[in-house]
């Protein structure tokens, strides 16, 4: 279920971010406000894009920064930010990027299922472009929890 | 090696080898699924997945440094959410082995 995984503890709507690097500080910061990272985590994701390309720019507009489990993931979970005014990630197709949505992980398997549901949430472009433009949590909300119940026959 | 490969090994790569590699392998299995194609799909980070022997290799944008060293080609997918960029790239993969 999409609505437990995002909740109103770790949705954030409509922040500024200067670039990549603070919106996935601010994104990750969420994440540990949650107790799901030490601090570390962050740059760790940080890192990752530094060191290995904009390659978590899944889809236009929307980027899903994380790292190895080892860099300071204490459970699975996930959070989502918003942004103001895009940024660019440095993904020649997919930029620029409004939805940041930080995952951990706590070890390599038991995430599979958190992150297939999201997958399956985000496939659908309706739902991307949702989240692009929605300023009201208690909107997304209830929208991730209509999705929950009438993505079962979908 | 001349011949009929009989399974295709499909590999997605990510950087930590278990996040956006992980959702791209759910979408490629979509995909062959649908094109009813026997073929294993897996995914890894890119660092092991150098050596893993794989057919065709799938990943997001990556720096071209990173992408040295394949033992095959990496193909960029640039929007893993869309099924026919996907299926298009398999589908060319598929040509230029002569299938």
């Amino acid at each position: 279920m999409i609505s437990e995984y995002l909740t109103k503890d770790n949705i954030r709507l409509g922040f500024e971010a200067e670039d990549w690097k603070e919106a996935i500080k601010k994104s990750g910061s969420i994440l540990e406000a949650n107790d799901l990272i030490e601090s570390q985590y962050i740059d760790a994701m940080i890192e990752m894009v530094k060191d290995k390309g904009a390659y978590i720019v899944i889809t236009p507009g929307l980027a899903i920064p994380h790292a190895r489990p080892e860099k300071g993931a204490k459970k699975n979970g996930l959070s989502l930010l918003t942004l103001k005014e895009a940024v660019k990630f440095g993904h020649s197709k997919n930029d620029p990027v409004k939805v940041v949505i930080s995952f951990c992980a706590a070890d390599d398997s038991t995430h599979t299922q958190m992150l297939s549901e999201l997958a399956e949430f985000l496939k659908d472009k309706k739902n991307v472009n949702y989240i692009k433009e929605v300023d009201s949590k208690k909107e997304l909300l209830s929208y991730f929890e209509n999705y929950d119940r009438g993505g079962e026959s979908n | 090696m001349i011949g009929e490969v009989k399974v295709i090994k499909i590999l997605t790569v990510c950087g930590a080898g278990q996040g956006s590699s992980l959702i791209l392998k759910m979408n490629v299995q979509d995909v062959v699924d649908e094109l009813g194609l026997d073929a294993d799909v897996d995914n890894d980070n890119i660092s092991t997945a150098k050596n893993s022997g794989a057919d065709l290799i799938l990943a997001g944008e990556f720096h071209e440094d990173a992408l040295e060293g394949f033992e095959v080609p990496v193909t960029t997918v640039s929007d893993f959410m869309d099924n026919e960029e996907i299926k298009s790239k398999i589908q060319s993969f598929l040509e230029t082995k002569g299938e």
